[in-house]
């Protein structure tokens, strides 16, 4: 290691050291205290109240954990419920599709078409299905195809209405994130050796067991990728939903990222803010802890 | 035999047996074509909306279009002169460029440092690095936000997004790029150095050439970031002068929300230059997104 390729190694890292540093590394260990506590419109260390923010995040905040009545409601609620749908859905759909797709001499059109919502804005979705879910049967396409199956259907407000808003706006951020796990995952089924397919059929195995027993467990790591991936868009999952409902009906559509917005900027209470990003924070950790894990050990066998 | 039956298994040559064949796979098309529409009618929707004159959308639903076509490109006029979608188009490519190059360029040269230049602690930094990719951006809300009040209302200029979208790009930008350079052939590093070149120049003129896929990957994939981006713009930006097309289309909504002729014509703005991006350099753009979460 010679004197020269010390400082100039940690010259060519500064600048980027320097950013993280302002912008991410001082920051977070700032919220960390301010969660601690009551902030003011300055965003100042105004009055320490040590975990009350927490407490009343927890206990006290029907908005945000309503454990009043079953089933359970609030923000955090929400979100779990997106954790399991959402999740659960892309990755159904982008595995089927990619099962399905390679099987087809269109299969280039049909990534295509699921894949495009990918590279486009979170907002344009937002729009894009607000057309799709509008009351008015002269503009929703969803409720005029109901209409038209079954004439003395009344058309339903999707986004209008507690019982549903949750689903269709996980369905919409479905429908934007299903092509990156189809293209993932495409991308590995045909990394699997055409022999080991072909062995299992000529062993007797249908379609079906070659998907469940053969294809699934071989697949198991870009599938764990894949849900990584959707777990971390989905705890910070925020755009679509502002542009959607604006965290409505009520609070009906809040979720942990939405609450973090509102209780800083809207609500005027950055310590309770702080104490929601926080709680983010920590939801993150073992994503994080995986991350290097993953990068540890490919070091020692690669 | 038994490959002359497995070649026939695949590939039927009579014509019941491509019958059969095709009866069989009928459900597998029908669900593909399916899906397909799924995926493509509400986008189609959108377009055939932002192309109707606006006494038609409430009254006439736009699958209708097809048959009394009476297409207009008025809406198009409208948003980008009197609802401001021209300007804020402006300020979005004004955000996105720097916030773009600025990651770029500073993570290659960590990057590098962390694959070719030994210095100490160097893997436990990198590991460092690695661990801020996933940290929330909620995490830094508040103090930047106070920063850049505090110092010269940073807030009301493009500088605070600017420098909040380089540093969380950056993690990303220095895990992806390093673990591209360090895939490099050693031997041509090593003999560049024999030959007297700095580091700076071995960066530059050796391990920059040959990295133009990642580089762009990366470079894609942050452009449609910032491009696409709500939350930032609406956190960091107080300007109304200085809105991104996202956050144009947010306060549209709020004052014009039942003019469907408008909105869909700024969603279709917003929408145009991610679309142009994605069609001609799909390549790169995929690769840059699988590389973003399945390389590692």
């Amino acid at each position: 290691m010679r004197v020269s390729d010390r400082i100039q190694g940690m010259l060519f890292i500064a600048p980027a050291l320097i950013v993280l540093g302002i912008c991410l590394i001082y920051p977070a260990y700032y919220t960390i205290r301010l969660s601690l506590y009551d902030g003011n419109f300055f965003f100042d260390f105004f009055h320490y109240i040590g975990i009350g923010n927490f407490k009343e995040l927890l206990t006290q905040d029907p908005d945000f954990l309503d454990r009043s009545s079953f089933p359970w409601s609030g923000a955090l609620v929400n979100n779990f419920r997106w954790v399991v749908v959402y999740i659960s859905l892309s990755l159904g759909f982008g595995l089927g599709l990619a099962v399905l797709a390679v099987k087809v001499r269109y299969e280039r059109a049909v990534k295509t078409i699921v894949f495009v919502p990918m590279a486009i804005s979170a907002t344009a979705v937002g729009l894009i299905w607000l057309f799709v879910y509008s009351p008015d049967p002269n503009i929703g396409v969803l409720n005029a195809i109901i209409h038209g199956v079954d004439p003395g259907y009344n058309p339903i407000a999707w986004v209008g209405r507690p019982s549903t808003v949750n689903y269709a706006l996980i369905f919409a951020y479905v429908w934007a994130s299903t092509g990156f796990a189809m293209v993932v995952l495409s991308a590995a089924i045909k990394g699997i050796p055409e022999e080991i397919l072909e062995a299992a059929r000529v062993d007797g195995a249908g379609e079906w067991t070659l998907f469940w027993r053969v294809m699934v467990p071989m697949l198991s790591l870009p599938i764990a990728v894949v849900t990584v991936w959707l777990f971390i868009n989905v705890i910070k999952v925020f755009d679509i939903i502002y542009v959607m409902t604006g965290g409505g009906p009520g609070t009906a559509s809040r979720v942990i990222a939405y609450s973090m917005y509102y209780e800083t900027f809207q609500n005027g209470r950055p310590g309770y803010g702080a104490a929601i990003a926080v709680l983010m924070l920590a939801l993150m950790v073992p994503v994080m802890l995986l991350n290097v894990r993953r990068f540890r050990s490919e070091r020692i066998t690669g | 035999m038994t490959t002359y039956e497995a070649t026939q298994a695949v590939q039927p040559t009579t014509f019941t047996g491509r019958l059969v064949r095709f009866i069989g796979r009928v459900p597998v098309h029908l669900t593909l074509i399916i899906v397909t529409l799924i995926w493509l009618i509400p986008t189609l929707g959108l377009a055939v909306a932002s192309f109707r004159p606006r006494s038609e959308i409430g009254s006439v639903g736009w699958w209708h279009a097809f048959f009394h076509p009476n297409w207009t490109l008025h809406n198009y006029g409208s948003v980008l002169h009197s609802a401001g979608m021209g300007h804020a188009f402006l300020n979005s490519l004004y955000i996105t460029l720097p916030a773009t190059i600025l990651p770029l360029t500073l993570g290659a040269l960590a990057a590098f440092a962390f694959a070719w230049i030994p210095f100490p602690f160097r893997d436990t930094i990198f590991l460092f690095v690695v661990a801020l990719m996933v940290v929330p951006i909620q995490t830094s809300f508040i103090p930047l936000v106070k920063l850049f009040r505090d110092f010269g209302h940073l807030n009301n200029q493009f500088y605070g997004i600017w420098l909040a979208h380089t540093a969380f790009g950056l993690p990303l930008a220095i895990f992806l790029l390093r673990n591209f350079f360090i895939a490099l052939p050693k031997d041509l590093i090593e003999a560049a150095r024999m030959d007297g070149a700095s580091n700076l120049a071995i960066f530059r003129r050796v391990v920059v050439p040959l990295s133009v896929p990642a580089l762009a990957a990366y470079a894609i994939f942050q452009f449609l970031w910032v491009w696409n981006d709500l939350l930032m713009a609406l956190v960091f930006l107080s300007d109304p002068a200085k809105r991104p097309m996202t956050v144009q289309i947010v306060t549209l909504l709020s004052t014009y929300g039942q003019e469907y002729n408008l909105l869909s014509a700024s969603a279709f703005l917003l929408m145009i230059v991610p679309l142009i991006v994605f069609f001609s350099l799909q390549r790169y753009f995929v690769q840059g997104l699988l590389a973003g979460s399945v390389k590692s």
